[in-house]
């Protein structure tokens, strides 16, 4: 299913498109910088939610530049900041064995109960 | 699974509207074309913050300075925001760096144009960032997670840079004879290249198109591109200004603006590289990234100055 995009859309531009001839091939020799998870308390009583990543040296950094980064509209009073490599995922492709043992256990739920409409503050 | 049968569970997927993820399985044109597509969208956002940082040093007052700078910010965050969703594809962030530097990856072609006046701040914003929010408002709904989150968010913070843009020339608009010349003049400059970045017409194409299909896209440029003069068309009114364009008129029967022929040889020209500032644009963002060198190897360093410190305090 390899079709070729040939239509050209709005922040698509096409590499054959454009002259490359003119290319240095730098590579990134630098160290690069760990990546780091951002989640921010939105309000005081709230979860922290996850909110995006970014770059730092280290976690204190990585905090401040959330902080630059995230925060800029009062979005937050508390910052999480957790390297990615540390994120242990569960996998997308077991989703169905691994979540389906729950689907058919409608009884954990409040609704599955067929009580008189008298019964009060319940 | 065969690939078919891959194939067929994620365009189902598409068909339900259900996101991609980036542990997902995907056939490799999506994935490429998302990550060149996200890579061309934060590279657009870094450069463009250096038309209007031009400007910044130059403003009229403090307010407009102060609020410039803030834009510009949001700018470098819209452009982290991006750089992430493109590093879930299998990309490094210093790859992405590197092919903007050298020229290989590409940006909106608007931002090789000069700002040459205060009022074309007023004209970037409103036109320029118009035309970006009409695109970004389609792309929280693309069916790729990560670009669709980030969309979220950028669009949150984009209406105001477009508010503030219409406010500058709406107060040059009032002003005197020169600032409203002046206001004029980046309506004049800002217009037809604003219409060019919606990309080319969609008769240009004859093949089915797969982003379409993939729900990256959800309308075709020219559908946007619509969108945007109708928008603005009336919008000027306000302004008490005029668009450069003399076929401009409302079609009763088609319930839109008719407008006049995109200059696509010029369109072409600055995306090959040869508009006004391509090359100041490049050579200034390298200068930026060779003279921050230090800064990158000083915060590393500082880094690990203060994990031995913790070490030292801890044995």
């Amino acid at each position: 299913m390899n079709t070729a995009i040939k239509k050209y859309y709005y922040g698509d531009i096409p590499d054959g498109a454009a002259d490359n001839s003119n290319i240095k091939n730098n590579t990134a020799t630098e160290n690069a910088w760990p990546l780091w998870e951002v989640f921010i308390r939105s309000k005081q009583g709230l979860d922290h939610k996850h909110a995006g990543s970014l770059h730092a040296a280290d976690a204190q950094m990585a905090i401040e530049n959330a902080r630059d980064v995230y925060t800029r509209r009062q979005e937050g009073i508390s910052l999480w900041v957790v390297e990615s490599k540390y994120i242990h995922a569960s996998n997308p492709d077991d989703a169905e064995m691994f979540y389906e043992p729950a689907s058919d256990k409608v009884y954990r739920h409040p609704t599955f109960y067929d009580l008189p409409e008298e019964l009060k503050h319940m | 699974m065969t690939l078919h049968d891959l194939e067929k569970a994620f365009q189902h997927k598409i068909d339900n509207e259900i996101k991609i993820e980036p542990k997902d399985w995907m056939p490799e044109a999506y994935r490429k074309t998302n990550l060149r597509q996200i890579s061309q969208h934060a590279h657009s956002e870094i450069v463009g913050m250096l038309p209007e940082g031009n400007w910044i040093s130059r403003a009229p007052s403090l307010k407009r300075k102060a609020i410039l700078i803030a834009k510009v910010q949001d700018e470098a965050g819209h452009g982290l925001y991006l750089y992430s969703a493109a590093e879930t594809l299998g990309t490094s962030r210093e790859q992405m760096i590197d092919d903007l530097h050298s020229g290989k990856a590409k940006y909106s072609s608007i931002f090789n144009y000069p700002t040459l006046t205060w009022a074309d701040m007023g004209a970037v914003g409103w036109l320029v960032d118009g035309a970006a929010i009409l695109n970004q408002v389609m792309l929280c709904r693309t069916s790729y997670g990560p670009y669709a989150r980030a969309m979220v968010r950028i669009c949150k913070e984009e209406s105001f840079h477009q508010r503030q843009g219409f406010e500058t020339l709406l107060v040059l608009s009032k002003g005197t004879k020169e600032q409203r010349d002046m206001c004029q003049d980046a309506i004049n400059r800002w217009w037809w290249p604003s219409l060019m970045m919606f990309g080319p017409k969609d008769s240009e194409s004859t093949n089915s198109d797969q982003s379409m299909k993939w729900k990256i896209k959800r309308k075709t440029n020219d559908e946007l591109r619509q969108n945007f003069i109708d928008m603005i068309a009336e919008q000027i009114k306000l302004l008490g200004m005029t668009l450069p364009d003399p076929d401009l008129k409302w079609n009763e029967e088609r319930k839109h603006y008719d407008f006049g022929e995109i200059n696509w040889e010029e369109f072409w020209n600055v995306v090959k590289g040869n508009g006004p500032c391509n090359k100041q644009r490049l050579a200034a963002r390298n200068k930026a990234h060779d003279e921050g060198a230090w800064v990158r190897a000083a915060a590393l360093a500082y880094s690990e100055k203060r994990k031995n410190r913790l070490n030292n305090k801890a044995a």
